[in-house]
């Protein structure tokens, strides 16, 4: 595997990781807040 | 005769409530964070694959250095933010600072696992092997196990105030103790002359790729904020809905022995 | 402080001194250690005598382990967290006397272990000033941060996979430390090793002194 090769798998694990993470948390704060009454949702 | 008196049911804290608050953890502010963060993706990739030059040494892998840098500097602020806010917890007992320090480690944990992985990628076409035990590595890896370990104290099943005396009191030695570990393993292994090593670490940086990097560092830290906000949300509503779920269980034992009283009081 | 520190000792000690738990299961741990590494790497290679320093301190630590563990483990029956909390003691003598107690333990432990050690891998002592310096040093760092981690795990019930996850990277530096200047005293210069107990006395006094502090806000829950 030439460099170039090595570039794509680090900069395709970050994406990956990245995205993955990101959705996790918006997905889960979608559920939860679903789980909660509106004036809970929110600090303010 | 006796009459017996009807249960209240409890509301169920999982039936749907009317959906008029925000559902998810999104807002104006993290859209134009993350339009923000999208266009400087584009352009921090575009710099770093395309219009930036190979490393005479290096070759393109010096590419995975657009990335690997900015992800460690958000691992490091992270960790710095998790300690930070659990002096505060301690010292002012602030919820507030309780949450954004468990936002922030886990975020940190994240990236630092990430920093490792594409440090492997770079290691491998650099030196030829996927790790080596110089003090950068081994001192990144010590920082992800404790990370894990403040992140464990965080999830153990207790009162929400003993859990974040607990976790605070890890998180402020956290940033102590990511110092003192990497400062004994830099002496340990600077006892084996690992100067080539070194070396290559700090490559010559030109114009063109001193900007690719140095643009991708804020870059990341503003998806390192985007993150923040949503994580921060989130871990704040687990917070509200283990809250709420022990106000209902304390309030149905109450309804429970209130009912036992009055079953009592009629006999 | 101070009275309370050793009040809270003696009685860690006499509980110690009564049960015998550290002579009976932790002591034979420690050389139960020793012997699997001789297992793993094979006496006669020669790798077992480069490796004594290390192996003898990382028994230590997997021994400091159970210790602390048990230290805290018997605080958890009856109430004992509660009682310490009433009983008006002062929270930093309270911590004291732990890391005490604890120190004393793995004091012990380590002059056996140290014997044992001499005796199972043939190795030959120089530099003794500079071991003990450095025993007492890490020892001290170990009991300090063992104490204070031991609290933020205890009374838990996932504490035995807790203690060792939080620790021991805490503990890295003290394992790096103590090996190294063990090696400087085995290799006969331990001008290379003193550094290190200056390390590792740095760690110790700071952790005790957070340590101290910390012992109250973590004594104060239900």
């Amino acid at each position: 595997m030439n460099d170039w090769g090595y570039v794509a798998l680090a900069w395709g694990v970050t994406a990956v990781v990245l995205v993955a993470y990101a959705l996790w948390v918006i997905l889960r704060g979608r559920a939860m807040s679903r789980r909660l009454p509106p004036e809970d949702r929110r600090w303010m | 005769m006796t009459s017996v008196p009807t249960a209240t049911a409890p509301s169920a804290p999982d039936a749907a409530p009317p959906a008029v608050g925000p559902i998810g953890t999104g807002s104006r502010g993290t859209r134009i964070l993350g339009l923000v963060a999208l266009v400087g993706i584009a352009v921090a990739t575009y710099l770093a694959l395309v219009s930036s030059p190979p490393d005479e040494n290096m070759g393109d892998s010096v590419r995975i250095i657009y990335i690997h840098v900015p992800i460690v500097v958000v691992a490091y602020v992270g960790c710095l933010i998790t300690t930070l806010g659990s002096v505060m917890v301690l010292w002012k007992k602030s919820v507030w600072w309780d949450v954004t320090a468990a936002a922030s480690a886990e975020i940190a944990m994240v990236t630092t696992a990430l920093t490792l992985v594409i440090g492997m990628a770079w290691a491998r076409p650099t030196w030829g092997v996927w790790w080596v035990w110089d003090a950068r590595l081994t001192s990144t890896a010590m920082l992800l196990l404790l990370l894990l370990g403040y992140l464990a104290v965080r999830r153990i099943p207790a009162e929400t105030s003993t859990r974040s005396r607990r976790a605070a009191i890890v998180g402020v030695l956290l940033l102590p103790n990511v110092i003192v570990v990497n400062r004994s393993v830099t002496w340990w292994r600077s006892l084996h002359q690992d100067t080539t090593i070194l070396n290559t670490l700090q490559p010559k940086i030109h114009d063109q790729m001193a900007f690719a990097l140095y643009f991708a560092i804020p870059v990341a830290l503003v998806i390192f904020a985007w993150l923040l906000v949503h994580r921060w949300r989130l871990a704040w509503m687990e917070q509200q809905l283990e809250d709420r779920e022990l106000d209902q269980a304390i309030s149905d034992r109450r309804a429970e022995a209130a009912g036992e009283r009055a079953e009592d009081g009629q006999r | 402080m101070f009275r309370d520190a050793l009040l809270v000792a003696g009685k860690d000690l006499r509980i110690e001194l009564r049960s015998r738990i550290g002579v009976n299961q932790i002591l034979p741990f420690a050389f139960l250690v020793l012997l699997l590494f001789a297992f793993a790497l094979d006496p006669d290679s020669g790798v077992l005598d480069r490796a004594t320093p290390g192996l003898f301190w990382l028994a230590v630590l997997f021994s400091a382990l159970l210790a602390i563990q048990r230290a805290f483990a018997i605080e958890a029956a009856d109430g004992n967290r509660d009682g310490l909390r009433l009983s008006g003691l002062d929270p930093a003598g309270i911590y004291l006397g732990k890391m005490t107690a604890i120190f004393t333990q793995l004091a012990v432990l380590e002059l056996v272990l140290g014997i044992g050690v001499l005796v199972l891998y043939s190795s030959h002592v120089t530099g003794w000033a500079l071991m003990v310096a450095t025993c007492v040093a890490a020892t001290a760092g170990i009991a300090a941060a063992g104490t204070l981690y031991g609290v933020v795990a205890a009374g838990l019930r996932v504490r035995e996979t807790l203690l060792p996850l939080l620790l021991l990277p805490v503990l890295s530096p003290v394992l790096i430390g103590s090996v190294r200047a063990f090696e400087a005293a085995r290799n006969g210069n331990p001008g290379e090793g003193w550094p290190w107990v200056g390390l590792l006395a740095v760690f110790a006094v700071a952790y005790t002194i957070f340590g101290a502090f910390g012992f109250g806000p973590l004594l104060e829950e239900s």
